[in-house]
């Protein structure tokens, strides 16, 4: 039982990463990152938000009419977002502003949705929050990685600590600005998936057709 | 499981579900809104206080803003007005209302699109009558509405601060008018000349200092033709005529 649990938990950082292997989730990814801070808490919303909506879907799972499951889990999920959204307003209202609209996108986040359709609804409620968590911590993971990255050479600071000093404060470090724009986070996703595939080669793919070989004639149409 | 798919049961389960999560929502809304109310309050006077560049670390808000008060301004007239409850009164709002605002036609050059009727002014009193008094302004830059604050000094001329709380211009090129370097090159600029044109610009470029027309202009942002384009507009727009020119000139004339 407890290597299934660690298995829950740490399998979806690097095994089965929902950003990385299953492609799920780039759009906050590619948004939110080009500040630790607020990545964290993105981070935080988003995996409590999967735990808990995987463990009320697995709750009611017996119970769900499969012609309105997806809505069920949407209702779950929603509510569950306007609640984390409600909080960060009035405990973390600096952070709110910056997440803006996309908190309440999580609900249409495909991390939340895929764990509660794919293992929510097949799992006991314990394994789901577990399931939930593992996947959280595995966006999370590749949340703050991209963070880091942009935030320190996209505009010299981690965390708001200046770590590199700007130029335009007075220092030497002239800020890569591509960075702070939503594509960067594109290029590094790619490079992470790449880098992460040539150490658990599992991960690769079979090519789904194979490039024939140049016949040599030099023939055109 | 085939009662499942029932009728019934998904019915049943449907009513269950919405009345469930309605009352976690809500319950959770309710709950938080003194929080958030509170936390908005805040924000705005941190907002104001920081665009006049009389934020001090290490005090609390609230203490800051005692010094400050609050009144309406009717913009047509240019005189304080009570039609409007200061404590309730969102410009913003209002600026969408067609019986709260004008619209603005030809003038439009901050390209809003309407302006609210009236705006809300903050006043902070000296030992002498006025010592600053903060302005609201808005305009569009490149991608995104801009909103911001700029303070005057006394002689209700000189750029006392400027600063945006609002915008989403491109993070490192328009969004570097949240730079405090190039906001600090506001203070101690005159909005008006002698005339009393509002004349205050963003210019392309660097400032000449060497030129008489200096004192009215501030460096452009580079890589943000666009965002500093929008930003002179704005300035213009406030400053001027359909902007807070008739008041600030009844403020001079000695009325409050």
């Amino acid at each position: 039982m407890a290597t299934k649990t660690k298995d829950i938990l740490f399998k979806p950082v690097f095994e089965n990463n929902p950003i990385a292997l299953q492609i799920l989730g780039i759009c906050s990814a590619l948004a939110v990152t080009s500040s630790m801070k607020v990545s964290l808490v993105m981070a935080i919303a988003l995996t409590l938000v999967t735990a808990f909506s995987s463990m009320f879907v697995s709750m009611i799972r017996n119970h769900i009419p499969s012609s309105i499951r997806i809505i069920v889990q949407m209702t779950i999920i929603a509510s569950l977002v306007i609640v984390v959204d409600q909080i960060l307003k009035a405990v973390a209202y600096d952070i709110s502003k910056q997440l803006s609209v996309f908190v309440g996108l999580i609900i249409t986040n495909c991390i939340v949705m895929g764990r509660a359709e794919a293992y929510a609804m097949k799992n006991p409620p314990v394994a789901s929050f577990l399931d939930g968590i593992g996947n959280g911590l595995g966006y999370s993971a590749m949340l703050m990685t991209l963070a880091v990255i942009r935030e320190l050479f996209g505009s010299g600071k981690l965390f708001g600590f200046e770590i590199l000093t700007t130029v335009s404060n007075g220092g030497w470090y002239v800020p890569n600005g591509l960075l702070l724009l939503p594509p960067s986070a594109f290029f590094l996703i790619g490079l992470v998936i790449w880098a992460l595939r040539s150490w658990k080669k599992s991960q690769v793919e079979a090519p789904e057709y194979k490039i024939a070989a140049n016949s040599g004639k030099g023939e055109t149409a | 499981m085939a009662s499942n798919d029932s009728t019934s049961k998904t019915i049943i389960v449907a009513l269950a579900l919405c009345i469930v999560c309605s009352v976690f929502v809500s319950t959770a809304a309710v709950m938080l809104r003194p929080a958030q109310q509170a936390n908005k309050n805040l924000d705005r006077k941190t907002n104001i206080l920081a665009a006049a560049g009389l934020l001090k670390q290490g005090v609390s808000i609230d203490e800051q803003f005692e010094s400050v008060t609050t009144r309406a301004v009717d913009l047509t007239t240019g005189k304080f007005t009570d039609a409007v409850d200061v404590a309730s009164y969102d410009q913003r709002k209002a600026s969408k209302d067609p019986v709260m605002s004008q619209d603005l036609g030809e003038a439009d050059i901050a390209k809003i699109g309407r302006r609210a009727n009236y705006a809300l002014v903050y006043i902070i009193k000296g030992d002498s009558g006025i010592d600053k008094v903060i302005l609201p302004i808005k305009g569009y830059g490149l991608w995104s509405t801009l909103y911001g604050f700029v303070a005057l000094e006394s002689d209700l001329n000189t750029v006392a601060g400027l600063g945006f709380y609002e915008h989403a211009e491109t993070p490192g090129l328009g969004g570097e008018v949240d730079n405090p370097l190039w906001k600090a090159k506001w203070v101690g600029k005159k909005a008006y000349d002698e005339n009393n044109h509002a004349v205050l610009s963003v210019i392309k470029g660097s400032v000449d200092s060497s030129r008489p027309e200096a004192v009215h202009q501030v460096d452009g942002l580079s890589g943000a033709t666009l965002t500093s384009r929008g930003v002179d507009n704005l300035v213009k727009f406030w400053m001027g005529e359909n902007g807070f020119a008739p008041f600030l000139a009844n403020l001079r004339a000695g009325e409050s």
